[in-house]
């Protein structure tokens, strides 16, 4: 899989957070928090966390996901991942 | 009157089914004698011993949005939209602490009243559980491995998951329990409402029951157990309880929820009230985990306890809403159990009807749809008649509704609703006019 941008990452999560739990894509943006800001409940992020492995072609461990707090977390651990 | 003097009302209904998405769409459909029953279209369904089934008339994926859907196994689902409407036909406010699902309007009369969510209760059953869920996630293990198998499985099948999610949805902290006893569950959800309600512990509760379960493996096992009808050519003709060629029950899925209350706390609202739940009956046959006792003992003492319940007397019961399930051997049994436990001049004036000749059998949604039905049916003078009733039953010696809606008199009348459930369960529920 080719190296996704900033950018791409995040069009991608908003489109996963959008069909799990229906969140608006424009409220996606790189500085929320999953839990205080979109009020995403910590099964649906394992959710979430399962279809990105899925997009992005990274794994995403278990302890690593409870140190994925916000949107920029996520994008800075897939990017490093895949570079 | 019953040892208790806290009288309980029903001032909300809701209903998801095979005749209708909604109670009025329900109950007209039931009238007019409509057949909820049909083939169902699966891949591989030729090599099923039973090919037809009562499934919902709405899909939940018509009226929730699937990210709910997502997180609910389709009985909660489907407990859900049943509880909503009786919630608003109730004259509610959305609930004060409501969490409804994300993206989805909280149900409720906007200005209406405001229920104290610390004096609400909510007791929904369901008989399966969330089986699809069960075999649903098995399969994803099975062909994707355990990091796939969804992180909701365990709260989407336990059978307590719609009690949970009705309560959250409407912040009812007085209490939320799920009674499992089979197609006896939620007959005993409307039975544990009313002594919720008469101990003091909440001045509303939200009962009910939900059940969905059409499945190959249900086809599949009570097929091999020969309960199931096997009138494959003529899914809507199938269930025909008392008719001389009625061959055993046909599986439905549906949910139906009351609202009941404290006589007191609707009065001083000014509430819509049904009917009233005048008490509940229940008896344990101890004989086999599947057979009834032939002696009809259990049933008879549920329903006269029914009547010490509620301050009844034999002569005051109008109209029974019969478990009557199309089986060949349950449907007079039963009838001879009516006969025991009110005597036989009493039954003898009793208009009986069964409704599963066109819902189908819900299973643990059953005692509460009935339930609804039984209101509706002194409230509103008129008891459905029994489809696909064309040859009765040489036995069958009391007064069953056929061919049309039977009128009911004027003034005090009450009724009785049966449920009996594998395990030996036996509960009647007794309901009475609001006049």
């Amino acid at each position: 899989m080719a190296v996704a941008t900033e950018q791409q990452i995040l069009d991608g999560l908003a489109e996963i957070i959008d069909e799990i739990v229906g969140i608006d894509k424009s409220e996606v943006t790189p500085e929320k928090n999953f839990i205080d800001d979109l009020d995403i409940d910590s099964l649906s992020m394992v959710e979430i966390a399962v279809a990105a492995q899925d997009r992005f072609g990274v794994e995403i461990p278990d302890d690593e996901l409870r140190n994925l707090k916000s949107v920029q977390d996520v994008i800075n651990f897939v990017q490093k991942l895949q570079s | 009157m019953s040892k208790s003097q806290t009288r309980v009302v029903v001032t909300g209904l809701g209903a998801t089914t095979p005749l209708g998405g909604d109670l009025p769409s329900t109950w007209s459909a039931l009238l007019a004698g409509e057949s909820g029953i049909r083939s169902l279209d699966w891949e591989g369904v030729e090599d099923l011993p039973v090919r037809f089934a009562a499934t919902l008339k709405v899909d939940p994926a018509e009226v929730m949005p699937k990210q709910s859907l997502r997180r609910l196994d389709r009985n909660q689902a489907i407990a859900l939209i049943a509880a909503r409407e009786a919630w608003t036909s109730a004259g509610f406010a959305p609930a004060v602490s409501n969490k409804t699902m994300r993206n989805e309007e909280p149900a409720g009369v906007p200005g209406g009243f405001v229920v104290d969510g610390e004096r609400l209760g909510v007791v929904v059953s369901s008989g399966i559980g969330g089986l699809h869920t069960a075999l649903n996630s098995y399969e994803v293990f099975r062909e994707q491995g355990w990091s796939r198998v969804s992180p909701f499985t365990v709260p989407m099948l336990m059978p307590n998951g719609a009690s949970g999610h009705v309560g959250i949805e409407f912040g009812a902290t007085a209490g939320s329990h799920a009674l499992v006893s089979a197609c006896a569950s939620s007959g005993e959800a409307v039975g544990y409402a009313i002594d919720m309600i008469r101990a003091g512990r909440a001045d509303v509760v939200i009962c009910g029951g939900t059940e969905s379960c059409i499945h190959p493996l249900q086809m599949a096992s009570f097929g091999r157990m020969r309960a199931m009808s096997t009138r494959n050519e003529e899914p809507a003709r199938a269930s025909r309880p008392y008719d001389k060629n009625r061959d055993g029950f046909v599986l439905g899925e549906g949910a139906a929820m009351l609202i009941l209350e404290s006589e007191e706390h609707a009065r001083a609202r000014g509430a819509r009230v049904h009917g009233i739940a005048a008490g509940c009956g229940y008896s344990n046959d101890a004989y086999d985990i599947v057979l009834p006792d032939p002696s009809g003992g259990g049933q008879a003492k549920a329903m006269q306890r029914a009547l010490a319940d509620a301050g009844l007397k034999p002569e005051d019961i109008v109209h029974i809403n019969a478990h009557a399930t199309s089986t060949p051997s349950g449907d007079v049994a039963e009838l001879n159990s009516i006969k025991a436990g009110l005597g036989e001049e009493a039954a003898a004036k009793v208009v009986i009807t069964a409704t599963k000749s066109m819902t189908g059998h819900l299973l643990g949604g059953a005692g509460a749809l009935e339930s609804v039905f039984t209101i509706l049916a002194l409230r509103d003078g008129l008891v459905p008649a029994v489809a696909n009733l064309e040859d009765l039953d040489d036995e069958v010696d009391l007064d069953i509704v056929r061919d049309e809606p039977r009128k009911l008199a004027d003034g005090p009348a009450a009724a009785l609703n049966n449920s009996f459930g594998f395990g030996g369960h036996n509960v009647s529920v007794a309901f009475q006019r609001a006049l």
